[in-house]
């Protein structure tokens, strides 16, 4: 047992400690970026859809279909090594300069959330009744603005279990991003399990980081469920 | 750009259908499928136990494995498979092929997402299930095993079905760890070729694709059958 707590204090301490707070930070990072552009695609993908327009429905439930039948491992190699070599040399090189894995992993995994969310959005909004939008359009908002007033924020409430359950699918996919080299927490790990052989303890480290933002996620979520059930309770 | 891409797939769709199989180890799209297929077996029957534990009266078999689910749905599989990776061989004394270590990882795995399915499928039956099977005189353990799960698992088809799916693209994650299946034999073919990744790529994504949205018409069919065989039930009991 002593041997057990020695390793962790290795691992916790000095430079392995400076290599997995780092990942922590890439990891985070990465996440927050990929979730924003998830949200703002989804919700774009959402407004499209609700056009009701032909080609408009066939091309979101396209991309929709696309990004829930690949893996999200897939889609980051078809990023990272297939997409980025369809790119003009000299974008290539500019986005080696600027950490390319990072901005690939990020765009894959934004893309591939986008998806999930923007189901997770329209279901919660047919769950809203059409005299709503009556109401608000006879009220004299128009279409945009009966969106962004009335129906998203009714439609985003009732999407927000599915929602959460997806903000933590896409943070435990960011380790998946290790695949293509981004030094997020998981290849963190790797590297100190590499250089100390201490490998149950830096996996016990790192398996408790990821649960420990797993569970504040869901524990935040349940809390704003309550509160936004409240507000608008009646 | 399409020409590329059926060049590719004339010479190399047995790498992609059944890795080098004659003459090494057999992986590629087939063994994708016996990993997904026998990860879903096995995990199955794991969950139901693990359904009834956690919807158990019994603190005893109940908290642990809540505790369980959570702990496996914080998370991410790689981090499963590198402890599947680094304990089993450590527990069981020798080492084992990526294929088996992958194999334990979706069913430690999926145990836990499988629960869920099921713990929903059981939770969502009426209460007069239970106190009419109690009532004429079954015992808790065959009320369980007679009433509720046949109807909790029936009901449960379409979520596992897709929960099959998501084992599918699971397997993708078998390629860190060099397990023979789909993904690792498109990085072989990349491998040897080098100057179009692109086409290697999109052919396994066109691949996957297909596979999982072939399954995902069949969830959606027994979903519909399901909703109309239980709006007949309902018209029945009225």
């Amino acid at each position: 047992m002593s041997q057990f707590t020695q390793g962790l204090e290795k691992v916790l301490q000095g430079d392995y400690l400076d290599i997995i707070l780092r990942g922590i930070k890439m990891t985070l990072e990465l996440a927050a970026l990929s979730w924003l552009l998830a949200m703002v695609i989804a919700l774009s993908l959402v407004v499209i859809r609700l056009t009701n327009h032909k080609v408009a429905v066939a091309a979101v439930a396209g991309y929709v279909s696309y990004h829930r039948n690949i893996p999200t491992l897939v889609q980051l190699m078809l990023w990272y090594f297939g997409i980025s070599s369809l790119f003009p040399y000299e974008l290539q090189m500019w986005l080696v300069d600027q950490n390319a894995e990072f901005i690939f992993a990020a765009i894959a995994l934004g893309l591939c959330q986008a998806a999930y969310f923007s189901e997770d959005i329209r279901s919660g909004m047919r769950a809203i009744s059409s005299g709503q939008t009556e109401a608000a359009r006879a009220l004299g908002f128009g279409y945009l603005r009966s969106m962004r007033y009335i129906i998203l924020p009714q439609g985003i409430r009732n999407a927000l279990p599915s929602l959460i359950n997806h903000t933590i699918l896409l943070f435990k996919n960011t380790s998946l991003a290790m695949a293509i080299g981004v030094v997020e927490l998981t290849y963190a790990t790797r590297e100190v399990e590499n250089y100390t052989f201490l490998t149950f303890q830096s996996y016990l480290v790192c398996t408790l980081v990821y649960l420990f933002f797993s569970l504040l996620l869901m524990f935040c979520g349940a809390i704003f469920a309550k509160k936004l059930n409240k507000v608008y309770a009646r | 750009m399409l020409l590329n891409v059926i060049d590719i797939l004339s010479q190399y769709w047995e790498l992609f259908l059944i890795g080098q199989y004659p003459h090494g180890p057999l992986g590629g799209l087939v063994n994708t499928l016996i990993l997904a297929s026998l990860a879903l077996i096995i995990a199955f029957p794991l969950s139901v136990l693990l359904a009834v534990a956690r919807t158990s009266p019994y603190g005893i078999f109940r908290h642990p494995v809540t505790v369980w689910v959570y702990v496996m749905r914080g998370i991410p599989l790689i981090m499963i498979i590198f402890w599947t990776y680094f304990l089993v061989p450590s527990l069981i004394g020798r080492n084992i092929s990526g294929f088996t270590t992958m194999l334990c990882t979706l069913v430690l795995y999926q145990s836990a997402y499988l629960c869920e399915i099921v713990r929903g499928g059981l939770q969502s039956l009426p209460a007069g299930q239970t106190e009419a099977s109690r009532a004429l005189g079954l015992g808790y353990f065959r009320t369980m095993v007679f009433i509720l799960l046949p109807q909790a698992l029936y009901n449960s088809i379409p979520s596992l079905i897709s929960q099959f799916i998501s084992i599918i693209k699971e397997t993708s994650l078998g390629y860190i760890i060099n397990a023979q299946e789909m993904t690792f034999a498109a990085n072989q073919v990349n491998n040897q070729l080098l100057v179009k990744p692109f086409e290697v790529y999109f052919i396994l994504a066109v691949t996957y694709y297909l596979l999982c949205f072939g399954l995902t018409q069949l969830a959606q069919w027994f979903e519909r059958r399901i909703d109309t065989k239980r709006q007949g039930d309902a018209l029945i009991a009225t």
